[in-house]
């Protein structure tokens, strides 16, 4: 027999009253949408059709104007990703001191074939992102929620350490 | 610069001063430090009397437009109609720009008091401190001295006794450079995609929700309590050069530099000064370009570099612009014509895609420059960068646009030997064949 699964709700009992909280310091609804949006990534790690239908509903939207706003912004992840999500800023300043080999080495070492595909064992993801705004510490790397400053070719594997 | 090295004697620290020490970031700590003696000042005096001191100053915006804040200010209705908004622009997001991040976390207190004295200056009950979503610690610390300044009764229903609602919430960004554009960060805020607004409307007529808005730069705003405290005559002084550009400004050094950091210096350093001196020079030995204003300004060569002053007016006139004050900085060995096209990458990512020139030209831009590290490019491609320069400049309804074509142009200008060095086939190319 097929069996479906069936979507279950994010914005439920505590993280409703805290989302309703939160609509308290804006004057519309709509702006509840980002918020909203990361209470969804934080408790289930991407955010399903599904999730943003929820979202709409919640906040008197539409599926495909949430839809919208989930597209635009590139932190929100439409897909599940690895245990482990690392960003690395490849950007001209990062660029000019070796960013590019700190991803060659963060992807041999996590064993993810590519950029953006995630590791057999689940584990990573890794991608490149845009500026990271710690050009002085080149090169600043994020893993899930951490913010690590001036990673290089040799200290990658002892970060990996700490992720496993 | 504070942290994490030792300051530099040629510096001027007033927003750095306190980088590095973990205590400043509580509220005991900036209070000890002389903090929250400036929102009590200016609480207990008229808002016009607040945005006179301010313009009086000179203090300019340090995002990157060089707008005088105490002139937005100004704008802002003088009668409250209905809510009035300030917006914290706390997005840094312009490549080498790293100083935002610094004043949050090392003096948050300093950011929230600047932002109520602004806040009660053009009379607004709230405040959003809009923060990028990637600074996670920035974030934990804004939040957590926002609570202490509740807690404190610095924000709240009756600010510091004075009767006057200031309340500040952080909203977090989701990854986006362009809501750093003063229109999109308010949309973004909206809940909207981070589409900028055509103006006019300018934010302090139609802002956030349709109310009067003034959006400010976090280091403009860690200004002000500054100005308040010592006085608009004390900032103005802070000017090496030109009268117009007063105070101190926080450079954020990178690149091929021997020590990238911030260093805040007077207004009007001279740059072969910060890049020689204070940031002891470049791992080469040869300098061979600086972009002082972040990504979006136009390249220094070596020679302009040596004459050019760091204000809004030095840098002009060496051909280039202050902006974020991000400084960028190349030496012999980098390839420019792969960091123009790694520069202009980031911006065919950001651009929102509203603008047909901007949508269009600077993925157009990108797979030129692609063409030519791929060593399939051709003369006349030199020529089609200029004019797509061209189609990109003053077209728009933002200048993410302007600033990718800025980059492209000075670079073919001013580099042309290296493009043609891919063309004529006398550099091996550096992409694999498009």
């Amino acid at each position: 027999m097929h069996e479906t699964t069936t979507y279950e709700p994010v914005l439920t009992g505590e993280r409703r009253e805290k989302l309703e909280q939160l609509l308290q310091r804006y004057e519309t609804r709509r702006a509840g949408v980002l918020p909203a949006l990361w209470m969804v990534q934080h408790a289930r790690g991407w955010i399903s059709d599904d999730a943003m239908a929820e979202v709409a509903e919640v906040l008197d939207l539409t599926p495909a104007y949430v839809k919208g706003v989930v597209t635009f912004y590139t932190m929100y992840h439409q897909h599940p990703v690895g245990e482990h999500f690392i960003q690395v800023c490849t950007t001209t300043c990062c660029n000019l001191v070796g960013a590019e080999v700190v991803v060659e080495a963060l992807l041999e070492q996590t064993g993810c074939k590519e950029l953006g595909a995630t590791s057999p064992d689940g584990k990573y993801t890794v991608v490149e992102v845009e500026c990271l705004g710690a050009c002085g510490f080149p090169t600043p790397v994020m893993v899930n929620d951490d913010f690590i400053e001036s990673v290089t070719p040799e200290s990658v594997s002892e970060l990996l350490e700490r992720y496993k | 610069m504070g942290y994490p090295h030792e300051p530099h004697p040629r510096e001027t620290l007033v927003l750095s001063e306190h980088f590095g020490a973990a205590d400043a970031r509580t509220y005991d700590g900036w209070v000890k430090r002389g903090g929250y003696k400036a929102l009590e000042k200016a609480l207990a005096m008229d808002p016009a009397a607040v945005i006179d001191e301010v313009k009086e100053s000179g203090l300019r915006g340090r995002g990157g437009a060089g707008f005088p804040a105490g002139v937005k200010w100004g704008f802002m209705p003088k009668e409250r109609k209905g809510p009035h908004y300030l917006c914290v622009n706390a997005d840094e997001s312009e490549p080498g720009t790293f100083k935002d991040r610094e004043i949050m976390r090392w003096t948050p207190h300093g950011l929230i008091e600047g932002a109520a004295i602004t806040a009660h200056a053009i009379q607004a009950e709230t405040s959003y401190i809009y923060i990028r979503g990637e600074f996670t610690e920035p974030i934990a610390v804004m939040q957590q001295a926002l609570d202490e300044a509740y807690a404190r009764n610095v924000l709240g229903e009756n600010a510091m006794g004075s009767g006057k609602r200031i309340d500040m919430y952080i909203h977090r960004g989701a990854g986006a450079y362009i809501c750093g554009e003063e229109t999109a960060l308010m949309n973004s805020i909206e809940g909207k995609r981070g589409n900028p607004r055509i103006r006019p409307p300018f934010p302090a007529a139609y802002g956030v929700f349709g109310r009067p808005t003034t959006i400010n730069n976090v280091e403009t705003l860690a200004s002000v309590s500054h100005i308040i405290n010592r006085g608009s005559q004390w900032y103005k002084g802070l000017s090496l050069s030109n009268p117009r550009s007063t105070g101190t400004k926080l450079l954020s050094v990178c690149g091929q530099v021997n020590k990238p950091g911030n260093y805040e210096v007077e207004m009007g350093f001279p740059l072969k000064d910060l890049i020689y001196d204070l940031c002891g020079g470049v791992p080469s030995g040869t300098l061979k370009s600086v972009v002082p204003g972040g990504s979006s300004v136009p390249y220094l060569t070596r020679e302009e570099v040596e004459s050019c002053l760091l204000d809004y007016e030095g840098c002009v006139e060496a051909g280039t612009m202050l902006g974020s004050g991000g400084v960028i900085v190349f030496d012999d060995s980098a390839d420019m014509v792969y960091q123009t096209m790694r520069t202009c990458r980031f911006y065919a990512h950001e651009s929102c895609a509203q603008c047909t020139q901007c949508r269009e030209g600077t993925g157009w831009t990108v797979r030129i420059l692609e063409r030519i590290l791929a060593g399939e490019g051709e003369m006349k491609d030199l020529d089609l960068l200029l004019d797509l320069g061209e189609q990109m400049t003053g077209k728009t309804i933002c200048v993410l646009s302007d600033s990718c074509a800025a980059v492209v142009m000075s670079a073919v200008t001013k580099f042309r030997n290296e493009f043609e060095a891919y063309i004529k086939g006398a550099r091996r190319p550096m992409l694999a064949a498009v």
